[in-house]
């Protein structure tokens, strides 16, 4: 069954001078699906990612992110995604209310709909009773889990995941992978950078950036099966020795 | 020994901290400039630069009577380091209107028949009028010039069987009880506005991209532009509070009045405030870290506008390159504003100029902003 297509990427470049940070990757993301976008620091992930939100202009290719053009479309593609950035995104020095206000504002949202949503997720995220404390005094599991939330309060077609659980126990990294499948299983799509092996495994499909290019797009159990790998890690790594760009 | 081997151990231990500690300072290149340089700029700047002493003050002369004894004091004056004859008038509508345009300190008025009086009743009078919106320079120009009068009248008394005596009659313009506060409220109306402005601006802009939020804002439906507009309405009405409260004060508790127009007095002060904002945004735009925001913003603006203002220490008595510094701050062009409106009473006719610089430096920063804005994310 043919799903809709809600990335498609072809041949899409950045290049910073002579440097080509992203050298022609091509590539499809479906509609609700788990995609992870895997590679060592420094291969490019951020400046893929940042261009299919709409935040840097591509060199040169072709992407369309929700069915909409990067280079001409980039308000349209705002509207449509949602964003949850490496520090979770969320202001410590506003209470969960106001941040759900916040966000639920700038995307439009009218009064009724963000009072329903903040319902909505204080239940969900077990929060009762602790909508007017400050972010800061949340222990950093729930501020992730927050964080997601918010960052698909709108409800977009995508959202887009930039390393989000870094600093997380196991346990909590479980628990956040579980709102994530809800909301795969709503019909949202999901797009994650990740640099824990692991947590690839819970991916539909993954591909590993090296060096600006894709070398690697497929499913988890694909991957370790072609590379004689028993897990991602060994799959990574078998990938990216070949590297030549060190972190950044 | 035993004891003579700890000493030494100890003391390597301690040697190679302070190495550690020498490298740190001499890696922080910018802090290592400041401690350097800083001394030195500042004798050079007080040493040489900024100095309370007058001189070429911009002078007028009004003299009604033109005979031998007039011209000989003017010719004194003239000469003296002290003054700057720019002008010779020759009514007091003329000598009104000079102050009002802001081109002289002073005026010297001497009445008609001059000598005819000395030679027959050994008495005159000479009549300095000054602008004491700055009342010490008032203060030291009619000092100065007072002195140099009553040289002359010693002079005509060395030779004299009756003493002669020139008497000076003293007219302070704007401020006749010589209030340092008509001086300083301007003063630190320019610097409140331009500091709170300017810091908080940069800082809460700068705070949100340490904070990460940054990012997910610009990924957000909302522009750019109204982004950073926003940023700066919460400091605009601050900054309007300020404004309120510095005029209250100063016409309650200092007896400072407001002369002219309060609505023309509030449309530079907002002007201003935008003139200062932008400032703080263009700031923002570079720095990385809130400290270099705050750093940047005390180099940049604070100390600016404390010496080359005018408020502290009288722009004309600099030194060229100097002056032509003072011309880039904008908070200079705003202390001639308020002088002007508050406690001189003009109106917008005489601070048209200065208000087309400070509306010129604001859409320049604000482009310069918006455009490197634009670059980055491109």
């Amino acid at each position: 069954m043919a799903k809709d297509k809600v990335i498609t990427a072809n041949n899409l470049t950045k290049k910073f001078g002579a440097f080509t940070a992203v050298d022609a990757i091509s590539f499809d993301v479906e509609k609700g699906e788990i995609f992870g976008f895997l590679g060592a620091n420094g291969a490019g992930k951020t400046t893929a990612m940042r261009m299919l939100c709409g935040l840097s202009r591509p060199s040169s290719g072709q992407a369309t992110v929700a069915g909409f053009d990067v280079y001409k479309q980039t308000e349209l593609i705002k509207k449509n995604i949602g964003y949850m950035s490496q520090k979770f995104s969320l202001y410590e020095d506003l209470t969960i209310r106001e941040n759900i206000r916040f966000y639920g504002g700038i995307y439009g949202l009218s009064d009724n709909r963000i009072k329903e949503k903040t319902e909505e997720l204080v239940r969900q995220l077990h929060l009762e009773g602790q909508e007017k404390s400050l972010v800061r005094s949340l222990p950093i599991g729930w501020k992730q889990k927050l964080a997601f939330s918010i960052a698909i309060v709108h409800e977009p077609a995508i959202v887009f995941l930039d390393e989000p659980t870094g600093g997380v126990d196991p346990i909590t990294r479980r628990e956040f992978w579980g709102l994530i499948y809800e909301a795969s299983a709503r019909g949202i799509t999901i797009f994650v950078t990740t640099h824990y092996m692991d947590e690839a495994e819970y991916c539909n499909r993954v591909s590993i950036m090296v060096d600006g290019r894709i070398d690697a797009l497929d499913s988890p159990a694909n991957l370790m099966k072609n590379n004689a790998a028993d897990s991602m890690d060994e799959v990574f790594l078998h990938l990216a020795r070949k590297a030549v760009r060190s972190a950044d | 020994m035993y004891g003579g081997q700890q000493l030494n151990k100890e003391m390597k231990q301690f040697f190679i901290f302070v190495k550690k500690e020498c490298l740190h300072i001499w890696r922080d290149r910018r802090t290592l400039f400041i401690l350097i340089w800083m001394p030195v700029v500042q004798i050079v700047l007080y040493g040489f630069a900024l100095t309370n002493e007058v001189k070429n003050s911009k002078i007028a002369i009004f003299d009604q009577s033109r005979d031998q004894a007039t011209m000989a004091i003017s010719n004194e004056i003239a000469a003296s380091r002290y003054f700057n004859l720019v002008k010779n008038v020759y009514s007091y509508e003329q000598i009104g209107a000079t102050f009002r345009q802001g081109k002289i300190r002073m005026a010297v008025v001497f009445p008609r028949g001059f000598r005819y009086d000395l030679l027959h009743s050994n008495h005159a009078q000479i009549q300095l009028i000054a602008d004491a919106s700055d009342p010490n320079t008032a203060n030291t120009l009619t000092n100065y010039a007072t002195a140099i009068i009553n040289d002359y009248q010693q002079s005509l008394n060395n030779n004299a069987d009756l003493p002669y005596t020139i008497k000076t009659q003293l007219r302070m313009l704007y401020n006749p009880e010589l209030k340092g506060a008509y001086n300083f409220v301007p003063g630190v109306m320019a610097l409140v506005l331009m500091l709170v402005c300017a810091m908080m601006t940069s800082i809460s802009i700068v705070k949100e991209k340490e904070m990460g939020t940054m990012e997910v804002i610009l990924v957000s439906p909302l522009k750019p532009f109204r982004i950073i507009i926003a940023k700066t309405v919460p400091y605009l009405l601050v900054s309007m509070l300020n404004i309120a409260s510095i005029l209250l004060l100063s016409v309650y508790a200092l007896d400072v009045p407001i002369v002219g127009s309060l609505w023309l007095l509030l449309g530079e002060s907002v002007l201003f405030t935008i003139t200062s904002l932008s400032v703080g945004i263009l700031i923002s735009n570079g720095a990385k870290t809130q400290q270099t925001a705050m750093f940047t913003s005390m180099m940049s603006l604070f100390l600016p506008t404390l010496l080359f203002s005018g408020f502290l220490f009288p722009v004309e008595n600099m030194p060229i390159p100097l002056q032509v510094i003072s011309n880039v701050v904008p908070s200079k062009w705003y202390y001639i504003i308020v002088k002007s409106v508050m406690i001189k009473g003009l109106g917008f006719s005489a601070v048209w100029k200065e208000t087309l610089i400070l509306v010129a430096m604001t859409l320049t920063l604000l482009s310069i902003s918006i455009y490197k804005f634009k670059i980055r994310l491109a």
